[in-house]
């Protein structure tokens, strides 16, 4: 990640990809033109360095460099590494937990040693066969472990964040969540309205399928609801297959402590009708919830003033071009992509979506946008052997540069997500392709406007003030969540729509 | 059952970490235990082997 990070830091270096030689690495490479016969003799043992370069004399550079960037820091080369997890159970015997994110195909094998040594799992890589995962859960499930994952992105602990999370309060409210933005959201959220985070325990995104049935959910609804932290307990998922959650509802329904669910992309009412607890239909409403079970009192509104709205939407349309009528949202978090459609669908918006939800349509190409489009850059297609958006903006940032040369977009919806392991600067990664996208816009005599919303909180190391503040030097508006500036472009494209 | 995720929650992350080594610096700075295996892919990529190989050793 970090060598793949750097060659794209190159200057001249167009696009960087470093990955190990597996045939599905190797097909993903080749769906982004990239291919040879080196590339097809590597195999899983090879790292296969890609780069494509504005000249030779580039690539010549990157050569002469790379064997340099491949050793680790010297800090790091002047202890004795530990090789295996036997090696470092020996040096930390009271060690509870493994946090692994080695390539998918070795994932379960270490997993599976780590739970055989007593030692609770968070699995954040992907691409772990499900027959793997079940068998790991089954395991974690029958010796009292829990597996968080396979594709588990964040947890927090007594307060401590685990992969990608956010620094939040201690307090009463519990998560159990399949998704790793939904769990940032959510958490940063009831953090800015004053409350706090007892654990958040992370499942993987198919633990509620039916071919898992909910092993890690159970575990973590069950070790909640025994800890004396906890009061509440926010369930953030998308909906669960049906007969999994048939299973989960009197499991769910006896729990003694309060829930609050909230299952993204819009269930259907008999879907919710059956489902137990407090019922919200987006991460705003989840936090709000849970903050007001937990403390019996409203909290502190982190809306934007409803007042304060008109007068913004007045401001953002006015000098736009007629022709201006989309809107792009370039996501850095899958979920944030997922609920930005469920909102615009609810608001009569449909278009088009590299992981659509139903309703929206399945983009052709990723790479290009078609109207309304909504852009999962997390995704499969744009990872491949690159760093995730959450830590390297470079292709984000040439994705806004592009819509900006589109003379249709009326609006840009951007997410920004801060926290542990997050990109140091992520606001300030995009400024550039911002104000540039903005100056596009301008010299036709249009108004591009891009609405974010930054995930954080002040305690996070990026500092959540400073980036909304450059943000807003940028012109970008900005609010407090990535629901309430979906909202926002909703509203002012149905604005467009009047005043055309 | 539920012991030793109990324990988690009780006492906190007590962590090893195989993989990414920005998880475990970041562990660290926030206060958890925390040890990095450097990890390297199995020279052998064969799974039966493999699954031998963790017999024996």
């Amino acid at each position: 990640m970090r060598v793949a990070k750097r060659l794209t830091e190159q200057k001249g270096v167009l696009q960087a990809a470093a990955l190990m030689g597996t045939e599905k690495n190797k097909s993903l490479l080749a769906e982004i033109g990239v291919a040879g016969k080196e590339i097809s003799m590597a195999t899983p043992n090879d790292l296969i360095l890609a780069v494509k370069a504005e000249n030779q004399q580039v690539i010549e550079e990157v050569l002469g460099n790379i064997d340099r960037w491949l050793q680790p820091p010297p800090d790091r080369a002047k202890t004795i590494p530990l090789r295996t997890l036997e090696e470092a159970i020996a040096r930390l015997p009271q060690a509870n937990l493994a946090v692994v994110s080695v390539p998918g195909q070795y994932a379960a094998r270490e997993a599976q040693k780590a739970l055989a040594h007593g030692l609770n799992v968070f699995l954040f890589s992907d691409h772990v066969p499900i027959e793997e995962e079940m068998s790991l859960k089954r395991y974690a499930r029958d010796h009292g472990l829990i597996v968080m994952g396979p594709d588990c992105g964040t947890a927090i602990i007594g307060g401590i964040g685990i992969g990608f999370a956010n620094a939040v309060r201690r307090g009463p409210i519990g998560v159990i969540g399949a998704s790793g933005t939904g769990i940032q959201e959510f958490t940063t959220l009831v953090h800015r309205a004053g409350s706090g985070i007892s654990h958040a325990l992370g499942t993987g995104s198919r633990d509620l399928f039916a071919a898992i049935g909910g092993i890690s959910f159970l575990s973590a609804l069950e070790a909640l609801e025994s800890d004396h932290q906890t009061q509440v307990i926010a369930i953030i998922a998308k909906p669960p297959d049906p007969l999994v959650l048939a299973n989960l509802r009197p499991r769910i329904s006896r729990c003694p402590k309060p829930v609050v669910a909230c299952f993204l992309g819009l269930p259907s009412k008999e879907f919710l009708a059956h489902v137990p607890g407090q019922i919200a239909r987006t991460l705003d409403e989840a936090a709000t919830l849970a903050v007001q079970l937990a403390t019996g009192k409203t909290p502190p509104s982190f809306n934007i003033e409803p007042s304060a709205l008109p007068v913004l939407i007045r401001r953002e349309r006015a000098g736009m071009n007629p022709e201006q009528k989309y809107l792009r949202g370039i996501f850095a978090g899958g979920t944030f992509c997922y609920q930005a459609q469920q909102i615009l669908k609810e608001a009569g918006i449909l278009g088009y979506a590299n992981a659509p939800l139903e309703g929206n349509k399945r983009l052709p190409d990723s790479h290009r946008s078609i109207e309304h489009t909504l852009i999962d850059m997390g995704a499969d297609e744009f990872t491949a052997g690159r760093p995730h958006p959450m830590i390297d903006s470079r292709l984000r940032f040439e994705r806004l540069l592009a819509e900006g040369q589109d003379p249709e977009v009326a609006v840009m919806l951007l997410d920004f997500i801060l926290g542990f392991n997050a990109a140091p600067n992520p606001a300030g990664d995009l400024v550039p392709a911002i104000a540039g996208a903005k100056q596009e816009a301008q010299k036709r005599g249009g108004y591009l406007s891009v609405v974010a919303s930054v995930c954080g909180t002040e305690e996070d190391p990026q500092n959540l003030k400073e980036q909304i503040k450059l943000l807003k030097e940028t012109g970008a508006v900005v609010f407090p969540s990535s629901a309430q500036a979906t909202q926002f472009c909703a509203l002012l494209l149905a604005s467009g729509k009047k005043r055309g | 059952m539920g012991n030793k995720l109990d324990d988690l929650l009780e006492n906190g992350p007590v962590a090893i970490n195989i993989g990414v080594q920005d998880f475990m610096e970041n562990l660290k700075i926030q206060g958890s235990d925390v040890l990095q295996v450097d990890w390297a892919p199995p020279a052998v990529d064969d799974a039966e082997m493999l699954e031998l190989l963790d017999k024996l050793l």
